[in-house]
């Protein structure tokens, strides 16, 4: 078996001798075995606008630097986001397969129904739910094993976050595990990665089976007072309140996923980075007031979500190349996010940052990440409350990573906590 | 210099000396207010520069552009008053702009 250095070493060359028009970051292995960095390396410096061709998902633009994803995602006029073209991700599904979300319409649907949804994360309600997470993760923290190996994704990361997510849907906590289920199966592609779903047919059912349980929680919340939950605000909100089953199961997908997977992998993301940067751990230690600026270099460095995808609804100028009307226009965030003309010394992992807050992860302009505030408090919650408890948390191996050219997670990071 | 002043949620007042050229959120963040985040750096793209400019100040202003209303529909506490800081140039006539701040920047 080849060791990390060495794989890493292979891709770095191959990604810079190997023809710029072979070159396909789309390649989901090269998420799983994490050298898909070098690839992006190569396009930013030789073609950040490049036409790269996919077996699986046909010819797509990969966008690369910074700036230019910045121009593709405050132009929603230009680079539509609307399911009916293609939607947000690289994957083109059959038109009855897609989700109707409102991260996937543009202007003005997109508009009304994000609006319906974002006052759960206004600056009033994270203050009151502060004391709730701390809560929480004090009690994950201090349940967790000692002087035993364990999955660090399983024990700590999933259980914070779907506690968030069913606490966010005031859905039953007995059940929550589901949440996890589902944001697994709606993210998962069994063209790339059978380990979650066997087919699109499996993937379906699973979805539907969402769709059921939360009808259940929308008819018991439609006729009561509004409250302060996803459901109960989409149910009351009349720009919601008569959406068709396929939309309320697209905006489900969403909520679910936005508000799981990619805070998940950051919780994740932060442990493995600091363990590989002994240096910027003792920093911490010694100013633990950095924790504030570390939670954004956390989500700079992890990138959750690897891309977005838009489609062109008219001919365009980007990096000069010419996108045509219909291109399919993929912004590789965790490319833009190690843009050296944009982040000095972008490879590294720098827990105190002049401007941390600027990357890419996510996104901007209207599609902007609507629980990003939410997000940086649970990370920041989480660290402070690991740094009043624990002086060491050892990490005993590589991480297994999810198969995914967009999740950009963790399905097992092995750590031992001493004592 | 042109004189400007932040007002923080709790009333905190930051006066600072902005340079004529630059923009409202630039002279926030290089004199470290806190509670203007600028998190795209100045493109008009995340409304955490958000403010409410003072009601005597507010028409003296440019009229904000359509991105820059379509982004500050998307704050959380929009009101008649609000702007985005980096979507405000300093100019000599801005001497004595009075603006307060949200409870927190989305």
């Amino acid at each position: 078996m080849p060791t990390t250095a060495e794989i890493q070493a292979a891709a770095r060359e191959r990604a810079f001798s190997m023809p710029l028009a072979e070159i396909n970051p789309a390649d989901a292995q090269l998420f799983a075995n994490d050298t898909v960095g070098h690839y992006f390396a190569r396009l930013r410096r030789d073609a950040p606008v490049h036409r790269s061709t996919s077996p699986l998902f046909g010819p797509y633009w990969s966008v690369t630097k910074y700036q230019d994803i910045m121009a593709v995602d405050t132009n929603h006029a230009t680079y539509s986001s609307d399911w009916a073209r293609g939607g947000i991700v690289i994957s083109d599904r059959p038109m009855q397969d897609r989700l109707a979300m409102f991260i996937a319409m543009d202007p003005p649907k997109h508009d009304v129904q994000r609006l319906a949804v974002s006052p759960i994360v206004a600056p009033q309600n994270l203050a009151n739910m502060e004391g709730l997470i701390r809560e929480r993760t004090r009690k994950v923290l201090d349940g967790l094993p000692r002087n035993e190996t364990f999955n660090w994704v399983e024990k700590v990361s999933i259980e914070l976050t779907t506690l968030m997510l069913a606490t966010l849907f005031d859905f039953p906590l007995e059940d929550r595990r589901m949440l996890t289920r589902w944001s697994d199966v709606a993210t998962s592609n069994p063209d790339v990665d059978k380990r979650v779903v066997q087919s699109w047919e499996q993937r379906t059912a699973e979805l539907q089976q969402m769709l059921a349980y939360f009808t259940r929680l929308w008819n018991e919340r439609v006729n009561a007072p509004p409250r302060t939950d996803l459901v109960s605000m989409l149910a009351h909100n009349p720009a919601t309140r008569n959406m068709p089953p396929e939309e309320f199961m697209g905006n489900l997908v969403l909520l679910i996923v936005g508000g799981n997977d990619t805070t998940r992998n950051s919780m994740t993301g932060g442990l493995l980075a600091l363990s590989q940067n002994p240096a910027e751990w003792a920093k911490l230690r010694a100013n633990p007031a950095l924790v504030d600026p570390m939670v954004s270099e956390i989500i700079r460095w992890q990138t959750p979500l690897a891309h977005m995808r838009r489609t062109a609804t008219r001919d365009a100028e980007l990096g000069g190349q010419t996108i045509r009307e219909g291109d399919k226009v993929v912004m590789w965030y965790l490319s833009g996010n190690r843009d050296e003309t944009a982040i000095d010394n972008p490879e590294a992992f720098v827990i105190d940052r002049a401007r941390p807050r600027q990357h890419l992860s996510f996104g901007f302009g209207i599609h902007r990440c609507v629980g990003n505030r939410l997000a940086e408090l649970q990370l920041k919650i989480l660290w402070q409350e690991i740094l009043a408890r624990f002086p060491v948390i050892e990490v005993l191996g590589e991480p297994a990573r999810v198969r995914s050219n967009f999740v950009r997670g963790y399905a097992r990071l092995p750590v031992r906590i001493p004592g | 210099m042109p004189k400007v002043t932040f007002i923080a949620h709790d009333g905190t007042r930051h006066a600072v000396d902005a340079a004529a050229g630059e923009s409202l959120m630039r002279a926030a963040v290089d004199h470290d207010v806190p509670g203007i985040d600028a998190d795209c750096g100045g493109m008009c793209a995340c409304a955490t520069c958000h403010v409410f400019v003072q009601p005597e100040w507010f028409g003296r202003l440019a009229a904000p552009s359509a991105q820059e209303e379509e982004m500050l529909n998307f704050t959380a506490e929009r009101r008649d008053t609000s702007r985005l800081a980096c979507q405000i140039p300093i100019t000599d006539a801005l001497d004595g702009l009075v603006v307060t701040m949200p409870e927190g920047q989305h």
